[in-house]
C-alpha cells in the first residue's frame, strides 16, 4: 500500500519522532511494521481499523469523562496503529521503572514509620505534614511484607533528545493497566498476522503476577486466601476498567458497600453468607476508603477496615496513605532520596521541577516562566496545568500574584516538547503526527517490581495539544514491545484455573449482585409489561375505529390501578388521553413509565455489567437510547414501543438461553416471576371486578396484553368467554403468561435457591397455590359468573400481596446481612 | 501552689429514634500523662457492651478506644471517669523567649538541614489542616500583634489578648463546621472557634500551634453550689517554642492555663481530637446529651454527697 499513507506524515524538527528518524527514514524497530503496512493492500487495512471500531463497540468499552454528555457510555478511543518499542531501549525503561517502585515503597515506608527523610531535610515537611494526601490515621501501619506499593503506574514521555521523563507517579490505586489489556487484545485480533510476525511480547504474565502476588501478600490464617477488586461503582470514569480486570483476574468486584468489617477482619457479604477477604486491590482513593478514620462522608468506603489494616488482617494494593505520593512537588528531592534510601542514581530523572514552596525554586520559576509549565503541587487541588509561555499582559501578572502569595500550592516544570508517533486519521485516512506518552505499570513480587512488557500509550487528541490526558479527549495506543528471540505464548487465565477455582467462584457471589440481578429481572419484566398494556391502547388509539375507541378507558383504568399512568380526569379529552399515554411511555420521569423503567433498569444492570455477555449489553444498550427523545407522536411511540419490546423479548431471552445458572441468576429470574404475578394478579384481578359488559368487553385485550391470545384463538377458535380466558391466564399452568405459571415457577427457584444457600425456603406462596387449586371452577359455569369473577379477584388480590410480601422476604434473607452469620 | 487533684465525669448519651444495628465509635476520652499531668485513675464504660472493643494510640499519641456494637440498640451510652492530678508548671518568661522570626526559621525547611526531633514534630503544626486556614489576612492580623523581633511568646500572648478583647463568645453564633474565615468575619464563637482562629493565626506567620482539647475548671455562680454535668469540653491553644517546647494559651480566657486545665490530648484542630468519631447502620436522628462535671478533690464529698458517682442509668427518658 499505499505510501500515500506515510508520505505525507509532518517531522517536526523541533521533537522527537517514534517512527521515523531525523533523515525521515523509519527507525529500525518500525522498519518491519513500516514494511507490513506499505505491503498490505488498502481493504486488508482497512478491514483491520474497522475490526478495532467495531469491537470497542461489541465489547463495550467505555470511559467516563464527568459532565460529558455521552455520559457512561462513552466509548473507548483506541488508534488502531500501535506504537513499536525496541527490546533493549525497554528494558532500560522496565529497570528504571521497577528501581522507582522500589523507591517510592521505601519513601511511604519511612513517612509512615520512622520518618527519617524528614528529619534529615530531605524532603519538606510542607510535602508531607501540609498535604492533603498524607494521611496520619494511617501512620505507624504496616503492611505485610512491608509492601505499601503493590501496584504503580508512572507517566513517562520522551523529550527532543529521545530521553525519557517521568511526569507522573500514580499511588493509589493506578488506572489504565486493564485497558492496556482490551487495547492488546482488540490490536492482536485486528492485525493478528502483524502481531504474530513482529515478535511482540505478550501481557498475559504480567496479570499473573499480580495475582500471584496479592495471594502471596495476602495475611491468611492457612484457608486459600481471598481477593477482591474494590470499585468506587459504575460512575467512576475507569469502571469499565474495574468490572473488565476482575473478570480477568477471576477477583469478585466489590462496592464498599459489598464489605464489612467484624473483629478487625473484612468480609465480603455473599448471597450465602460472610466471607473472609483477605485482599483488596482498590480502586477508591485514600479518602473514601473508611468513613470511620478518613472522610467521614464517603459512602462508598468500609467503616473499620484502617482497623482491619492495623491488625495486619487484610492486605492492601495499595496501602491507605500512598497518595501522598502523587503530588509533583516530590520531583525535585527524589535524585537525593535515591541515594539515601538505595545507593542508586535515578535511571530515568524526572521532568525538571521546582517546588515554589523553597524561595530559590520560587525566584527560578518567577524568571524563567516562558520555559516552564506551572501546575498545582497537590492532586486533590484538580488545577489545569499553565503553560508560562501563554500568559500575557494582565493575566500573567495575576497569576505571578497567585504563585507568590500561596507558593507551596505550585511546581514549575521544564515544558518538555512532546514526542509524536504516528496516528490513524480517519478524516485523511492516512497517518497523521499527534503528541503521545506512555504510563507503564509495575507490580511487587516476591522477586521485586515486575514490570509490564507494554503500556498504555495516550495521544494527544490533535495536532499541537499538549497535555495529554484521557480526561481531555485524548486517544490511546497499544504499545508493542518487540522481543530478542521468539515470544513464549503463555496460555490465557482460564486454563490454568483449577477445580478448586471454578467452584469458588461460584460462591462469592456478593449480595449486592444478587440484590441488582433481582431488580435488573423485576424492572425488565416491567417493561415488557408495561409496553404490552400501553401498546395495546396505543394500536387503539391509533386505529380510528369505535370498538376500539370503546375500549381505550377500561385500558387506560387498567394502566392507572397498575400505575403505569397517573389518574386522567374523568372526562379527558381524546389529546388528553394520548399525551398521558405518550409520557407514560417516552417519559422517565412519570412515576410508573416504561422510560422510567427502563432507566432503573439500566442502573441495576450497571451494578451486574461484567455479569452480562456483550450480546446482552447491545440490547440493553439500544433499550436506554429508545427513549432518549421524547415521542411526538402516537404512530412514533407505537413504533418505539414495538422495537422495546423486541429488545425485551431478547433480554428474555438473554435470561434463560445466555447466563451462566449459578446462585446470582436465580434471583433474576426471581425477579421476574415475582413482577409478572404482580402485574397479571393486578391486571387480571381489575378486569374481573368491572362491570359484567367492561368485563366482557375487556377479554379480547386482556388475553392480548397477557401475551396469550394465539394460545386462546387455536385452542377455542372462537371470541374470548370468561370461563377459557381465565383457565388459560390464571390456571393453566402450562402457560408462561399465567398466575399459576409464575406460582410454580417461583416455588421451583425458591426451593432450589434456599437448598443452596443453606437458607429456609419462604413459606409465603403456598396458601396462594393452595387456593388456586382448590378453586371451585365450575361457578365460571353460571349464567352471571359476576360472583366467581369476584371470588377469583379477592384471590388474585392476595397473590398480589403475597409477591410483595416475598419481595421483601428475599430482600431480607439473602441480600441485607446481619450479625451472627459468620461461616 | 501545691498539686490539684480532679474527678472528672464524662457521660455522652446517645438516644436514638430507630434502633442501631450496628455502630462503631472510636473514642478518646482518656487524659494523656503529661510532665505536669498524672492520671491517677481512667476508666471508660460503655453500655451496652460492645462486642469487641480495642485500644491504640492514634498518629500524634492519644490513647484511642475502638469499640465495635453489633446488636440491636436504642441507645448508647459512653462514661469516661478519671482521678487526675496537676502539678504547678513553672510559667515561661514571655519576654525572653527568641523572636518569632527566629522561631519561624527554625521551623522552615532548608534542604539537607537536619532537624531535631521535637521540632520536626512541631512541624506537623505549620499547616492547614480540616479547621485551619493559612491565609494572608490572617497572617496580618497577627502580625499587628506580633510587630518585629518581638519575643515569641510575647506576641502569641498579645495576639490572645487581642482575640480575647475582639471576639465575643457566643455559643448561637457557630456550629462545629462554622469555617475559621466566619469566625473572623464575625468575630464570635466558642472556645474551639477561639483556637481555631488563634491557630490559623500562628500557622499563617509560619509559627507550629496544636489544638488542645480537654477540660477547663468552672466556677458556679457565688453562693450556688457546684452542680453535676453543669461543665463543658474545653480547647485552648499550644505554640512551639525552641528550647522550652509546648506552651498553652487559652484564648476564650486569655490565661495560661495552670492548675485548672485538664489535658484530654492534642492534635492539629478540632477533628484530629473529635471526642467521639462514629458510623452507625440506622438510628435517625441522634444528637448526643453530653454531660460533664469537673470536681476538685476537696468538693468531692460535697458533690456527690458522700455517695457514690451515680450509677449509669439507658432507662428511657422523656426527651
Amino acid at each position: 500500500m499505499p505510501d500515500s499513507l506515510i508520505n505525507h506524515y509532518l517531522l517536526f524538527p523541533e521533537r522527537y519522532d517514534e517512527m521515523l528518524g531525523a533523515d525521515g527514514h523509519p527507525r529500525g524497530h518500525w522498519q518491519s511494521f513500516v514494511d507490513l503496512i506499505r505491503g498490505a493492500d488498502e481493504e486488508t487495512l482497512a478491514r483491520g481499523i474497522q475490526f478495532v471500531q467495531d469491537a470497542i463497540e461489541t465489547d463495550g468499552v467505555s470511559y467516563n469523562i464527568y459532565g460529558d454528555t455521552l455520559g457512561a457510555k462513552r466509548p473507548w478511543e483506541l488508534d488502531p496503529l500501535p506504537l513499536m518499542m525496541p527490546p533493549e531501549e525497554w528494558a532500560g525503561l522496565t529497570q528504571a521503572v521497577a528501581q522507582r517502585a522500589t523507591l517510592l515503597n521505601a519513601v511511604l515506608k519511612d513517612l509512615y514509620g520512622p520518618q527519617e527523610l524528614l528529619a534529615e531535610g530531605l524532603l519538606p515537611p510542607a510535602l508531607v505534614y501540609g498535604q492533603h494526601g498524607f494521611k496520619w490515621p494511617c501512620v505507624g501501619t504496616r503492611p505485610p511484607g512491608d509492601v505499601f506499593l503493590h501496584f504503580y503506574a508512572v507517566d513517562v514521555t520522551r523529550a527532543p533528545d529521545g530521553r525519557w521523563w517521568v511526569i507522573a507517579d500514580r499511588t493509589q490505586g493506578p488506572s489504565g493497566a486493564g485497558y492496556a489489556l482490551q487495547n492488546r487484545i482488540i490490536l492482536s485480533r485486528a492485525f493478528s498476522e502483524a502481531f504474530r510476525d513482529l515478535q511482540v511480547q505478550t501481557l498475559a504474565s504480567f496479570f499473573r503476577a499480580v495475582q500471584d502476588s496479592l495471594h502471596r501478600l495476602a495475611p491468611t490464617d492457612g484457608e486459600p486466601p481471598l481477593a477482591v477488586l474494590l470499585t468506587p461503582g459504575p460512575y467512576n470514569e475507569t469502571y469499565f476498567e474495574h468490572a473488565f480486570l476482575a473478570r480477568y483476574l477471576g477477583f469478585p468486584l466489590v462496592e464498599g458497600q459489598d464489605l464489612t468489617v467484624r473483629d478487625d477482619t473484612v468480609y465480603l457479604k455473599t448471597l450465602r453468607g460472610l466471607r473472609r477477604v483477605h485482599a483488596i486491590l482498590r480502586r477508591l482513593d485514600d479518602d473514601f476508603c473508611d468513613p470511620l478514620e478518613l472522610r467521614a462522608d464517603s459512602a462508598l468506603g468500609i467503616p473499620g477496615l484502617l482497623g482491619a489494616v492495623r491488625a495486619g488482617r487484610v492486605f492492601m494494593g495499595n496501602a491507605l496513605g500512598s497518595g501522598v505520593l502523587e503530588s509533583g512537588a516530590l520531583f525535585g528531592f527524589l535524585p537525593a532520596i535515591a541515594q539515601r534510601l538505595l545507593g542508586e542514581e535515578l535511571q530515568i530523572p524526572s521532568v525538571a521541577t521546582w517546588w515554589c514552596g523553597e524561595p530559590p525554586a520560587l525566584d527560578y520559576t518567577l524568571e524563567h516562566l516562558d520555559e516552564l509549565v506551572i501546575k498545582a503541587a497537590f492532586p486533590n487541588m484538580r488545577r489545569d496545568p499553565v503553560f508560562g509561555h501563554l500568559l500575557k499582559g494582565r493575566a500573567r501578572k495575576e497569576f505571578v500574584e497567585r504563585i507568590k502569595s500561596q507558593p507551596n500550592a505550585y511546581v514549575a516544570q521544564e515544558w518538555v516538547r512532546l514526542s509524536q508517533a504516528p496516528v490513524w486519521s480517519p478524516d485523511q485516512r492516512r497517518l497523521v503526527p499527534r503528541s503521545v506518552g506512555l504510563r507503564l505499570f509495575a507490580v511487587a513480587t516476591p522477586e521485586g517490581y515486575a514490570v509490564m512488557p507494554g503500556a498504555l500509550g495516550r495521544a494527544a487528541p490533535d495536532q499541537g495539544t499538549e497535555v495529554i490526558s484521557m480526561q481531555r479527549g485524548g486517544l490511546s495506543k497499544d504499545v508493542w514491545v518487540r522481543s530478542e528471540g521468539p515470544v513464549q505464548r503463555i496460555s490465557l487465565l482460564k486454563s490454568r484455573l483449577g477445580v478448586i477455582d471454578l467452584v469458588c467462584t461460584g460462591t462469592e457471589i456478593p449480595s449486592r449482585v444478587g440484590e441488582n440481578l433481582f431488580w435488573m429481572g423485576r424492572y425488565a419484566e416491567r417493561c415488557e409489561t408495561g409496553a404490552r398494556l400501553l401498546r395495546a391502547a396505543l394500536s387503539r388509539l391509533s386505529s380510528r375505529d369505535d370498538d376500539d375507541d370503546n375500549v381505550v378507558p377500561d385500558i387506560l383504568a387498567a394502566c392507572q390501578r397498575l400505575e403505569i399512568l397517573p389518574a386522567l380526569e374523568a372526562d379527558a379529552s381524546r389529546e388528553a388521553m394520548e399525551q398521558a399515554v405518550l409520557a407514560a411511555v417516552g417519559d422517565p420521569d412519570q412515576p410508573g413509565s416504561v422510560a422510567g423503567a427502563v432507566r432503573a433498569l439500566s442502573f441495576a444492570a450497571d451494578q451486574v455489567r461484567e455479569r452480562l455477555s456483550s450480546d446482552n449489553w447491545h440490547a440493553l444498550n439500544r433499550l436506554s437510547r429508545l427513549f432518549a427523545k421524547p415521542s411526538p407522536s402516537v404512530g412514533h411511540a407505537l413504533n418505539g414501543v414495538d422495537r422495546l419490546m423486541l429488545d425485551c423479548i431478547s433480554l428474555a431471552g438473554f435470561a434463560m438461553d445466555d447466563m451462566t445458572r449459578d446462585e446470582g441468576w436465580r434471583f433474576l429470574i426471581l425477579g421476574r416471576r415475582a413482577e409478572r404475578l404482580t402485574w397479571l394478579a393486578g391486571l387480571i384481578g381489575g378486569v374481573l371486578e368491572s362491570p359484567r359488559k367492561a368485563r366482557e368487553a375487556s377479554l379480547e385485550w386482556l388475553l392480548e396484553t397477557a401475551n396469550s391470545i394465539v394460545t386462546y384463538r387455536a385452542r377455542y377458535r372462537r371470541v374470548p368467554e370468561v370461563l377459557p380466558v381465565v383457565h388459560l391466564i390464571v390456571f393453566d399452568e402450562s402457560n408462561p403468561h399465567s398466575v399459576a405459571f409464575q406460582l410454580s415457577a417461583l416455588e421451583r427457584y425458591l426451593t432450589s435457591t434456599a437448598r443452596e444457600l443453606g437458607h429456609g425456603r419462604p413459606e409465603t406462596l403456598a396458601p396462594i397455590r393452595a387456593s388456586l387449586r382448590n378453586f371451585d371452577l365450575p361457578s365460571f359455569e353460571a349464567e352471571d359468573c359476576t360472583p366467581a369473577c369476584e371470588n377469583l379477584a379477592a384471590l388474585l388480590r392476595d397473590a398480589r400481596q403475597a409477591a410483595h410480601a416475598l419481595s421483601d422476604e428475599i430482600q431480607r434473607r439473602f441480600f441485607i446481612h446481619t450479625a451472627g452469620s459468620v461461616r | 501552689m501545691s498539686s490539684q487533684r480532679y474527678h472528672v465525669l464524662h457521660d455522652t448519651i446517645y438516644r436514638y429514634d430507630q434502633p442501631v444495628g450496628e455502630s462503631r465509635q472510636l473514642i478518646r476520652l482518656s487524659p494523656r500523662t503529661l510532665p505536669w499531668q498524672k492520671v491517677l485513675a481512667h476508666r471508660l464504660e460503655i453500655q451496652p457492651e460492645p462486642t469487641r472493643s480495642a485500644d491504640f494510640l492514634d498518629g500524634f499519641g492519644n490513647p484511642v478506644r475502638a469499640i465495635h456494637l453489633e446488636a440491636d440498640h436504642e441507645a448508647l451510652l459512653i462514661r469516661a471517669e478519671s482521678w487526675i492530678e496537676l502539678a504547678p508548671r513553672a510559667l515561661p518568661e514571655l519576654a525572653r523567649t527568641p523572636s518569632w522570626e527566629s522561631v519561624r526559621d527554625t521551623l522552615a525547611y532548608r534542604a539537607g538541614r537536619r532537624y531535631p526531633p521535637e521540632v520536626l514534630e512541631a512541624t506537623a503544626f505549620r499547616f492547614e489542616s480540616t479547621h485551619v486556614r493559612v491565609k494572608r489576612e490572617f497572617a496580618h492580623y497577627a502580625h499587628q500583634a506580633f510587630g518585629t523581633g518581638r519575643p515569641v511568646l510575647d506576641g502569641v500572648r498579645a495576639l490572645m489578648g487581642r482575640i480575647f478583647e475582639e471576639f465575643t463568645f457566643d455559643p448561637e453564633a457557630t456550629d462545629v463546621s462554622t469555617p475559621v474565615t466566619d469566625v473572623f468575619a464575625t468575630k464570635r464563637g466558642v472556645c474551639q472557634d477561639f483556637s481555631h482562629f488563634m491557630i490559623s493565626c500562628l500557622r499563617s506567620l509560619g509559627l507550629a500551634a496544636r489544638y488542645t482539647s480537654g477540660y477547663l475548671l468552672t466556677r458556679p455562680p457565688p453562693g450556688k453550689p457546684r452542680l453535676v454535668g453543669a461543665d463543658a469540653t474545653h480547647a485552648w491553644v499550644s505554640v512551639f517554642c525552641p528550647g522550652l517546647g509546648w506552651v498553652d494559651f487559652d484564648p476564650t480566657n486569655d490565661l495560661l492555663p495552670g492548675l485548672e486545665h485538664i489535658t484530654l490530648g492534642w492534635g492539629r484542630d478540632f477533628a484530629d481530637v473529635s471526642p467521639l468519631r462514629g458510623v452507625i447502620l440506622g438510628g435517625g436522628s441522634h444528637e448526643p446529651a453530653i454531660a460533664v462535671t469537673v470536681v476538685p478533690e476537696s468538693e468531692f464529698d460535697q458533690v456527690y454527697e458522700g455517695e457514690a458517682v451515680p450509677e449509669l442509668d439507658l432507662a428511657p427518658q422523656e426527651r
